[in-house]
């Protein structure tokens, strides 16, 4: 596989495997009708299994194909399959002829099986090899074309022979180890999730680093959206659908993720679930698809005695951006459903391709950077795992992760320390977010503004107070630079401690971050979260923004020192 | 000793620390299974090696001792850590070289640790914020990889429980494997085993009490009658769950058996070590007289002076706490600080439901 015949080429990060061929999800789609078989069975035999007593399983039949017409007539999306409503209405049907009758367990089986046949089909993904190609090159070309014209390279940035897109994406951290235990593991990628760019943009780092295509479920709400879609359909996307929370449309998902992963298909989860609403870096995750890379790994270990089952290794990998399109969407999102988030419908910045495109345009040609921090690697207790992949305890020795899941001297399958284990595993993860996340000028100036305003109307709660008429509020330059200053050097002193990392420019001189950090956030919204105007006040635009923007510093106790 | 001669498990169980309490688990748990003890002692391995009589209590023809920490970790996948709360981390490390995720640990030491930059004591910082004070499992998962940890907690004062009385613990873990593992092995008809996954509600339950313990001998050693001890309890019982939920407990763990049933215990009987101390106290004597002549270690002592300071950053009311602490280490009399309690403004009698 040569991405690029430039001759320039050589300085990136070599394809770990020689052709594309062997990359798993290859594999993967190569046998997709079996595969599906597959999970179609055990999702099946998980079912069954758990619904054993009279009429349990009609019952769930039942609650599903309630929950399906309620959503079908509710909350419809241009996505859904034509036939939806005939389907759910033969299933339903069928149900109505088994009331009264007897001995209906193995007609309500085959019930089963065709909702099962259906939702994975619906979940699984469509990789193709040509495809993936073609998508990578549009990207790649469009990209450097849009960077070419606007950019001049700057000296430094970490993959300057590359494609000039990396001048603009800067990718840092635990890159070499990723590769290498791509090679003899099967990686599970964790990324903090802000922007609905992120799985693109995470899709080409993957390609830059030399990785085989990983496979990552994406909201269904994407693939309303035309152009997204094509490209989340050929970069290995399968989709998950928010919408659907019954059992058997959880079983599928979780079963089809378990058994990828156990082919050793490398994964990318977005372990928040949806896009930070608030601006701060997750605080708790969602443990569904976690628990399936647990599942996978005991039943990898179960079912390699002799130890020759791959490892699974977990990457966290935090994205930074100075600008996030979506953000004033967010913000207010958020502020309208904290505390009853469950009622919550999603809705989109950009539903079109129109849309896409023209922000796509905006976002390439103007610079805002982006950092990518790839973490160190960890097995799925959280132990961080050296280059050959064992896993190290804090004290320096070797971990074998199999003893985890030994009870009595054998391996046994136990849900509740399982999911204990993923709990732990997240709280893990998020510490992990922290420690690599790269602070801005921009992230730190926002949070420094917002706070002194906060301050100085600390008798306001916070609705109030993101009500005050924003032409009211003003820094003067030299408080703001006073507190500024006092915020660096916490972070520094943090940055020393190894609880977060900095991008390269906090070394340059406080003003310069100053002015660079307010000309940076939130560049491109129509009301910006902050200014400086002519008498070198600090304003803002938007308060909703600027919290938004300020939020990317939570989480580091920095308001109880300002 | 009645030899109930249950399912007797394959592996032995390990108990680590021969003190009272670690012997009267010692002994519980041989009555079910083989135990391997470790002490430090050698004298303490050669008593219990003749199966004679070790801090008061008869030695079940079950336990062997050895003072080999390997030995234990690779001879017993369940292990009983039982040893003063100083010590802890000590004994952690020790061990820790020779543990595997597989082992299950419960301890059952009500103490805590703090952790400080080297170099620094606990007399050198004003407060201390919730990482810098570990709770026994915190320990435990700081300096091995076993993640597998328990506590036993609960009203179990190992004079009663070696003469054979009914009595109950509760075995506290996240995890569901550990509690039946706990109640499997500790179970028998006079000793009942009580499950509870909030793990550090209750160890901070166990804990806690020992302060409201040494106040309760304070009362005694005074000559002041049931009164005042049952608004001491309820009161101190107040306290505990102020402190314990800043230290991230949940209110229930404080009122079931390891919060109330362990509190009146400690608080009315004078087998207690913490409660001796409040006693002497009252009886004039200074704190260094009397651990000058106290064969072993009362908690409760150690767990004021750190919960001062978690008074301190938290800023929660602990008014018992600190009287207490004052009388300890500041040279405030026992009167005046019963005094000083009473005149302090409470006013609501329950404010934390």
């Amino acid at each position: 596989m040569e991405p690029n015949g430039k001759s320039k080429k050589r300085k990136s990060y070599k394809p770990i495997l020689s052709g594309t061929k062997e990359w798993p999800v290859v594999q993967l789609s190569k046998n997709r009708k079996l595969f599906i078989e597959k999970v179609v069975n055990e999702a099946f035999n998980k079912i069954v299994k758990a619904n054993q007593r009279k009429n349990q399983l009609r019952e769930e039949l039942e609650t599903t194909l309630y929950t399906e017409q309620l959503r079908i007539r509710k909350n419809p999306w241009k996505v859904d399959p034509k036939d939806e409503k005939r389907f759910w209405n033969n299933i339903k049907n069928e149900l109505v002829d088994l009331v009264g009758s007897e001995n209906t367990r193995k007609k309500e089986e085959e019930l089963l099986r065709k909702i099962l046949v259906r939702y994975t089909e619906e979940i699984a993904g469509n990789f193709r090899k040509s495809r993936y190609r073609f998508a990578r090159e549009i990207i790649k070309f469009g990209f450097s074309r849009l960077l070419n014209a606007t950019r001049v390279k700057r000296f430094g940035a970490l993959f300057r022979n590359e494609y000039t897109l990396n001048d603009k994406i800067q990718i840092v951290g635990k890159t070499k180890q990723i590769r290498k235990l791509a090679k003899i593991g099967t990686v599970v990628m964790v990324p903090t999730h802000f922007s609905n760019l992120d799985s693109i943009l995470i899709g080409w780092i993957i390609h830059v680093l030399g990785l085989p295509a990983f496979i990552y479920g994406a909201g269904l709400n994407l693939f309303n959206i035309k152009i997204l879609a094509y490209f989340m359909n050929s970069l290995g996307a399968y989709k998950v659908d928010r919408r659907k929370k019954n059992s058997i449309y959880l079983e599928s998902l979780k079963t089809y993720s378990n058994l990828a992963i156990q082919e050793g298909t490398h994964s990318l989860f977005f372990p928040g679930g949806t896009r930070s609403r608030s601006g701060q870096i997750e605080s708790s995750l969602k443990l569904g698809l976690l628990g399936t890379a647990m599942e996978a790994q005991r039943e990898i270990f179960i079912n390699h005695p002799n130890k020759d089952g791959k490892k699974i290794f977990i990457v966290p990998v935090t994205i930074n951006y100075n600008f996030v399109l979506e953000a004033p969407i967010l913000i207010n999102e958020y502020l309208v459903s904290k505390g009853q988030e469950r009622y919550y419908v999603e809705s989109d910045a950009y539903s079109s391709s129109y849309n896409m495109i023209k922000f796509m345009i905006k976002f390439f040609t103007k610079g805002s950077d982006i950092s990518v921090s790839i973490g160190k690697s960890m097995d799925l207790l959280g132990n961080y795992v050296d280059n050959k992949g064992r896993s190290i305890d804090k004290q320096g020795r070797f971990i074998d992760t199999r003893d985890y899941f030994i009870s009595n001297g054998i391996i046994n399958a136990d849900k509740q320390r399982e999911a204990e284990y993923t709990r732990r595993l997240s709280e893990i993860i998020v510490k992990e977010y922290h420690r690599i996340n790269r602070v801005f000028a921009s992230h730190l100036v926002a949070f420094v503004a917002f706070q002194i305003w906060r301050k100085r109307f600390d008798k306001l709660d916070l609705y109030d107070f993101l009500r005050l008429p924003e032409e009211d509020l003003f820094i003067e330059y030299e408080e703001f630079s006073t507190v500024f200053n006092k915020a660096k050097n916490l972070v520094m002193a943090l940055k020393k401690e190894k609880k977060l990392n900095i991008a390269a420019h906090m070394k340059n001189p406080v003003e310069d971050l100053i002015k660079m950090g307010i000309e940076n956030v939130g560049m491109y919204h129509s009301r910006r979260p902050l200014l400086m105007n002519k008498q070198k006040q600090i304003i803002t635009k938007d308060l909703n923004t600027l919290y938004y923007y300020h939020n990317r510093m939570h989480g580091y106790d920095l308001e109880k020192h300002l | 000793m009645a030899m109930t001669s249950k399912n007797i498990s394959k592996k032995p169980v390990g108990v680590i620390g021969a003190g009272s309490f670690g012997m009267a688990i010692a002994n519980i748990l041989a009555q079910n299974s083989e135990v391997l003890i470790y002490a430090r002692d050698p004298e303490a391995i050669k008593k219990i090696a003749a199966h004679k009589v070790h801090r008061g209590q008869k030695v079940h023809v079950n336990i062997t001792a050895t003072g080999d920490l390997g030995y234990i970790a690779n001879s017993c996948d369940v292990i009983f850590p039982i040893v003063p709360s100083s010590s802890f981390r000590e004994m952690m490390q020790q061990l820790s070289p020779y543990l595997h995720p597989y082992h299950i640990l419960i301890h059952g030491t009500k103490g805590l640790d703090i952790n400080l930059p080297k170099g620094q004591s606990i007399d050198d910082v004003k407060t201390l914020n919730r990482e810098q004070v570990r709770t026994m499992s915190e320990v435990i998962m700081d300096e091995s990889v076993v993640v597998r940890v328990g506590c036993l907690a609960g009203p179990n004062l190992a004079k009663e429980l070696a003469a054979g009385q009914p009595a109950a613990t509760v075995v506290a873990s996240h995890f569901n494997e550990v509690i039946s593992e706990g109640e499997r092995l500790l179970r028998n008809d006079l000793f009942q085993v009580y499950g509870n996954q909030d793990l550090i509600g209750i160890e901070l339950a166990g804990v806690l009490k020992n302060i409201i313990a040494i106040a309760s001998g304070v009362l005694s050693g005074l000559d002041y009658g049931e009164n005042a001890r049952g608004l001491l309890i309820s009161r101190g019982m107040i306290e505990m769950i102020y402190l314990g939920k800043a230290m991230g407990g949940d209110i229930e763990a404080f009122i079931g058996l390891a919060g109330i049933g362990d509190l009146v215990a400690t608080c009315s009987s004078k087998l207690s070590r913490n409660f001796t101390v409040g006693f002497r106290l009252a009886q004039g004597e200074t704190l260094p007289e009397i651990i000058a002549n106290m064969e072993e270690v009362a908690e409760g002592v150690n767990t004021i002076k750190i919960a001062k300071k978690i008074i301190d950053y938290h800023k929660v009311r602990a008014p018992i706490t600190e009287a207490l602490h004052e009388v300890l280490f500041e040279g405030l009399s026992v009167e005046k600080a019963v005094t000083l309690l009473m005149k302090y403004p409470y006013n609501v009698d329950i404010d934390f439901l």
